[in-house]
């Protein structure tokens, strides 16, 4: 393992610092939502980032994976049950279905795999939308209780939950990292690189992508169920192809494949989308040539960008001490 | 029996409009391998082009198609040209994101612009054919027979002219178009004009029959994907059968089983074809 340059080393304790003692500071209630929202599309984005990032598939059902978590977990709290049991519930009802989509999505690839979870997606938030008897169809779901209380600390207050979603999301980059540095993570790389490749250096690639689609979708279910008991109520419009398309543009802006990149574009994008809420009907006008900007001049991202900056800068430093005599200089 | 018929004749027009915009997708996918996911914002923009020209410009039905087919496909160049022709040679998935972002600012835009309410397109051809007790809307026949008609035009554009042949010599493979002396970006251009102009001239015929909206394209298009999928990716005479089976499946199956899921008829198909066939049911050996 590369260990962390000394400026990541600090950028990560800056954060971590930021990130603890912003709702002491931000006394604005508005704005601190926005964080929370943003946290929690962080945690789904990074989940797109397994399947598209590291492994290299384009998933257009994720936020469709979004909803079956956040209403598996609706529906239970709202009939009573305590979300410290709707949560692993809707994380095991998600990642079930996942798997069994899983065995016939990943039989396809490219670009049949997008139209197939594209039609996935639309069919996930038809059945939302259509089932009233239980998902109470395009009103939603009311009502949904915030966390129940575990002994002492209670969850109905702004910082409160800021700190219980900062803790997931703090689990979720943990998870990735994990997921990045062992030999499952490589092989998913592996497999994005040269499927054949990674089938003859011995990677079940069948049983690894599937895995990937599983720990995607979970991530975005976790998601779905923080968002759930955040707001209080959700719609079909959570599981939305759109939604699916804007954590897309999250997870490229900030760099696919990178572990910074699905935190740093989903802030970025959703300060900015805060800023600039009062030309709302433009916001897609400026999102849609910016995800093609961003894919035509910086595939990889901020992330990207980041790194070359890096390797400039390295390249300058070895530049300016030469280590090692040069031939000219030997004679 | 007569309520059946007119089903039927009403799947005939409603399969037309799937056809014509499955082949321009078709048609993209075969020559350039890009899922074209912002294909259905095409065919919205071609049924607002005629809308403005025959309700603020006063120009005949007609015309007013034919001008909105020109204008999108000279939209379909621009858009290969600017946000296509840069990936040449990148990850497919590179390809895929940027057709989102193309969709995301061309129904963004519609909205931003003409607002998110329906527009009724009037349109001369309002009466109504009797049939063998039939009853058939003027409009539908049009759909019809201006469907067809695009149809044999493209067929005897694409085996009988030059250009033509060199689209089909692409898409059946790239690098011996090349060698024998093929300029592929031109025909990737091409492609997308003919592709882009297809999918106007389907917006425009079926606009007077649904309403104008931003968001008219997107279950068409996901439906375009569903019917590609099946008659195969990349393949013409898929797309048109496709087109008709898919309307006959939704508009049967939603008068006689259930109206509510009609929609969802063609994405069920699709599913259950992928998980028992992969690569799409009629897929061109590779």
């Amino acid at each position: 393992m590369v260990l962390p340059s000394r400026l990541k080393q600090i950028a990560l304790v800056v954060t971590t610092i930021v990130a603890l003692v912003l709702p002491l500071v931000m006394r604005d209630g508005y704005l601190l939502g926005v964080v929370i929202s943003a946290y929690i599309t962080a945690i789904a984005v990074y989940g797109l980032n397994v399947l598209v990032g590291f492994t290299g598939q384009l998933s257009l059902a994720h936020a469709g994976f979004f909803g079956i978590g956040g209403y598996t977990a609706g529906l239970l709290m709202v009939n009573g049950v305590s979300f410290w049991l709707a949560l692993p519930a809707a994380l095991a009802l998600t990642g079930t279905i996942a798997f069994f989509v899983g065995m016939i999505a990943l039989r396809t690839r490219g670009a049949y795999f997008a139209v197939f979870t594209l039609a996935l997606g639309v069919i996930i938030t038809i059945s939302i939308e259509r089932w009233e008897s239980v998902t109470g169809g395009t009103d939603g779901l009311i009502g949904i209780p915030p966390p129940a209380a575990i002994g002492p600390i209670t969850f109905t207050s702004l910082a409160a939950q800021y700190y219980l979603v900062l803790a997931f999301l703090a689990l979720t980059i943990y998870v990735s990292v994990s997921i990045a540095q062992s030999l499952v993570g490589r092989s998913f790389i592996a497999i994005r690189q040269s499927e054949n490749l990674a089938r003859a250096i011995g990677i079940d690639v069948g049983r690894t992508m599937r895995l990937s689609f599983v720990i995607s979708a979970t991530f975005a279910g976790l998601a779905g169920v923080l968002y759930t008991s955040y707001l209080g109520y959700i719609g079909p419009g959570m599981s939305s192809v759109a939604m699916t398309f804007r954590m897309l543009l999250f997870l490229m802006l900030g760099g696919a494949g990178s572990l910074a990149g699905p935190l740093v574009g989903t802030l970025l994008i959703s300060m900015a989308m805060q800023a600039l809420q009062a030309f709302e009907q433009y916001q897609l006008v400026l999102l849609g040539p910016l995800l093609v900007v961003i894919m035509i001049f910086f595939p990889n991202g901020l992330a990207g960008i980041w790194g070359s900056l890096e390797d400039r800068w390295r390249l300058r430093q070895l530049r300016a001490q030469p280590t090692v005599p040069r031939a000219d200089e030997a004679h | 029996m007569s309520l059946f018929l007119q089903q039927v004749v009403n799947a005939v027009a409603l399969g037309s409009v799937y056809s014509l915009v499955a082949l321009g997708l078709t048609l993209v996918y075969g020559v350039l391998h890009i899922p074209n996911f912002a294909h259905g914002a095409l065919y919205m923009l071609g049924a607002y082009a005629t809308f403005f020209l025959v309700t603020a410009y006063g120009v005949h039905y007609v015309p007013a198609l034919a001008i909105s087919a020109a204008a999108i496909a000279l939209l379909g160049i621009a858009l290969e040209r600017v946000a296509f022709r840069p990936l040449e040679g990148r990850s497919p998935v590179h390809a895929m994101i940027v057709a989102l972002g193309v969709l995301l600012f061309f129904q963004g835009s519609a909205a931003a612009l003409w607002g998110a309410d329906f527009r009724r397109l009037p349109t001369p051809f309002d009466g109504v054919v009797s049939l063998g007790g039939l009853t058939i809307t003027e409009q539908r026949v049009i759909v019809i027979l201006a469907a067809v008609a695009t149809m044999i035009a493209l067929h005897v554009f694409l085996t009988r002219t030059l250009a033509g042949m060199a689209i089909e010599a692409t898409a059946q493979d790239r690098e011996g178009a090349r060698v024998v002396g093929i300029d592929t970006r031109r025909v990737a251009m091409l492609t997308f004009a003919i592709s882009a102009g297809l999918a106007a001239v389907a917006g425009s015929l079926v606009a007077p029959l649904v309403l104008v909206s931003p968001v008219m394209g997107e279950v068409v298009n996901l439906k375009a994907f569903a019917i590609i999928i099946l008659g195969g990716m990349g393949s013409i005479p898929g797309a048109i059968v496709g087109g008709y089976v898919l309307a006959l499946a939704e508009v049967l199956g939603g008068t006689y089983v259930a109206f509510a899921f009609s929609d969802v008829i063609g994405f069920a198909i699709l599913v259950l074809v992928l998980a028992i066939k992969p690569t799409g049911l009629f897929a061109k050996g590779v």
